[in-house]
């Protein structure tokens, strides 16, 4: 188990090169530039050369990642060019609140996911079944965006419950965290039931009942247990797509964040935060998958064993 | 005084399709009821309606009634059967490659058994497996207990399966194909704790096979089904010495014997209808030398043969050797 989760670790070695390298390439291959926030319209092209040569962007590209790439390993973000303050402490300051964001909507699409989907299991082909599924299909189809401004309309301007917007108080969190845990929710509780009904069908359950155990504790400790472990795994791997999937949802609740501060750097064409956030958002998704793998293999022993 | 188990013209249907019609069967304590027929003829589906498991795969019994201990099933609620299944009938799966949890450790699957019909706690329990699996001469039976099954071959899981049937303390075991999936030297030691079982601890055992070399090595009596009916029910002896129904006769043929000429082996031509085209009279007529026109008109009806067997043929063999 240990040997496994070092040789895991260290897959993500080049993952995480080629990541970075991606990161640092498409910001020089977009139009844009910088240094034209900076420059007073009408500045000498000297000017421009000297401003260009401060931030190192006269270099060869190659030189220019290694530099970037030292830097990020030491922990250096660098230095935001439009917000002239350390990277590192604008991602300080946004991060929390897209974790905290981020956190909740999992949780939440979790707990509602695995018991709405564990309750339609159970009740396969009767109404409450066909009434979860029927909500569920509804919440999978509409975009987070959208589905944020409904509840926005409904929630803060016709009833006044929760505020419009900001970061101000924990209701604030309310709408954004459903806006983002609904459409998980979805997802979830519609894996949940398919593999309760797939594990409900094998030939060990059959035996369960034959043991003379009771169908809700067949369902609860082995069916259950069973149907987590690819819902645990698709969870994890939701990690890294929920924050970025709050990139628009902050975005539409004026939140601060990881997604407001890249959507406000990259319209500055500020690279160094703006690789900084997709840094973020890559390491959450890789991470997220490291979890994925790992909680499999405690769950399973079949996966251990084929590990070892 | 009625037997253990005692089905009486039961018949089984899933959804609109009748799989089993009129099945008469009896095993009493210390009897070994062989349970024999093709694939399809309903040997598991009977097994089913013995322990009251129809429901889970979504059928019923639409006639006749399954007693056992002399209480009608269908009088007991879900609750109630459920009360039997563990602790007075115990069940061998036909694949133990995948009769057991997979994640969850292998003591505590028996455990669990006797926690929950006979009471025990934890420690009682675990102690009562040990000495089961003891019993079942499954070796170094603390470690197994704290193994996973991935790590078992077959022959030890189905070792722990019927260790877990065995755990409620039961009158009846009921075996569905126990040996099927095992290797052959490793058949013979199963159908050897089985028997075994039967002999030591006067247990009933319904084997359910389609092995009609197994049935005569171990079998008191012998029930055969074809297409969901039972074609003949009688004592092990007189089956094979003068099988009264031609179908039983065609699978007593089927067994090699020693002295038997090279290519004398017989097979049965064709095969069982599937339930939704199921012929008219006699199930067996379309594959049967003696069939007339009666057989492919009138349902032959059960009737008693001289030694207390039962045939349903209209031209059985008088069954006296």
């Amino acid at each position: 188990m240990i040997s496994y989760l070092i040789r895991r670790v260290l897959m993500l070695v080049p993952v995480f090169l080629a990541v970075s390298v991606i990161i640092f390439l498409i910001l020089h291959f977009i139009p844009g530039d910088p240094i034209d926030n900076l420059l007073k319209v009408g500045s000498s092209p000297a000017a421009r050369a000297e401003m260009e040569a401060r931030y190192g962007l006269d270099r060869p590209l190659p030189v220019q990642y290694a530099i970037w790439l030292g830097k990020v390993l030491t922990g250096d973000l660098g230095t935001a060019i439009v917000a002239r303050r350390p990277v590192l402490d604008m991602i300080a300051q946004a991060l929390p609140h897209s974790l905290r964001l981020g956190g909740l909507a999992l949780l939440f699409s979790s707990v509602m996911g695995i018991g709405l989907g564990v309750v339609a299991a159970l009740n396969r082909d009767r109404w409450p079944d066909r009434a979860i599924m029927g909500g569920v299909l509804l919440g999978s189809t509409m975009p987070s965006f959208w589905l944020g401004l409904i509840l926005m309309l409904v929630f803060s301007v016709w009833l006044g419950w929760f505020p419009v917007s900001g970061a101000r108080s924990w209701t604030a969190l309310v709408l954004p965290v459903l806006t983002i845990g609904l459409g998980g929710t979805a997802l979830v509780a519609r894996i949940t039931r398919v593999a309760m009904i797939e594990a409900a069908g094998k030939d060990f359950v059959m035996l369960l009942h034959a043991k003379g155990l009771s169908p809700l504790r067949i369902q609860l400790r082995h069916v259950l247990r069973h149907a987590l472990i690819p819902v645990v795994t698709i969870l994890a791997l939701r990690i890294g797509w929920i924050l970025g999937g709050a990139v628009t949802v902050e975005v539409v609740f004026a939140r601060p964040g990881l997604g407001t501060l890249l959507i406000k750097s990259l319209s500055q064409h500020d690279y160094p935060v703006v690789q900084a956030c997709l840094l973020m958002l890559a390491m959450a998704v890789m991470l997220g998958t490291l979890l994925g793998d790992l909680l499999q293999a405690a769950m399973d022993p079949r996966v251990r064993a084929a590990l070892a | 005084m009625s037997a253990l188990l005692q089905l009486s013209g039961v018949s089984v249907a899933i959804g609109k399709a009748h799989l089993l019609e009129g099945i008469d069967l009896a095993l009493d304590r210390g009897q070994i009821l062989g349970l024999v027929g093709e694939s399809g003829s309903g040997k598991s589906l009977t097994a089913m309606a013995a322990m009251g498991l129809l429901p889970l795969i979504g059928g019923r019994v639409t006639a006749g009634e399954v007693r056992f201990d002399g209480t009608d099933l269908s009088t007991l609620g879900e609750a109630g059967r459920r009360h039997l299944r563990g602790r007075r009938i115990g069940f061998v799966t036909q694949n133990p490659m995948t009769a057991l949890d997979p994640v969850q450790r292998i003591g505590a699957q028996i455990d669990v058994v006797s926690r929950l019909h006979l009471g025990l706690d934890k420690a009682a329990a675990r102690a009562r497996t040990l000495d089961l699996m003891a019993q079942l001469r499954i070796p170094e039976a603390a470690a197994v207990a704290e193994a996973w099954p991935h790590q078992l071959s077959g022959g030890m899981k189905q070792r722990i399966v019927i260790a877990m049937a065995l755990a409620g303390d039961p009158d009846l075991i009921i075996a569905d194909e126990p040996t099927t999936a095992l290797d052959v030297t490793v058949q013979a030691q199963i159908l050897q704790i089985l028997a075994g079982l039967v002999r030591d601890r006067g247990l009933a055992l319904m084997l359910i096979t389609h092995d009609m070399g197994v049935v005569a090595q171990l079998c008191d009596r012998v029930a055969v089904l074809y297409a969901g009916r039972l074609a003949e029910e009688r004592a092990v002896g007189p089956i094979f010495a003068a099988p009264a129904h031609p179908y039983t006769r065609a699978l007593t043929l089927c067994i090699p014997r020693e002295g038997m000429a090279r290519g004398s082996l017989h097979g049965i031509p064709g095969a069982v209808p599937s339930a939704a085209a199921y012929p008219a009279g006699c199930r067996f007529h379309p594959r049967c030398a003696r069939a007339d026109a009666t057989c492919r008109a009138t349902v032959p009806a059960l009737s008693a043969l001289p030694d207390g067997g039962l045939v349903a043929c209209h031209h059985a063999e008088p069954g006296a050797p």
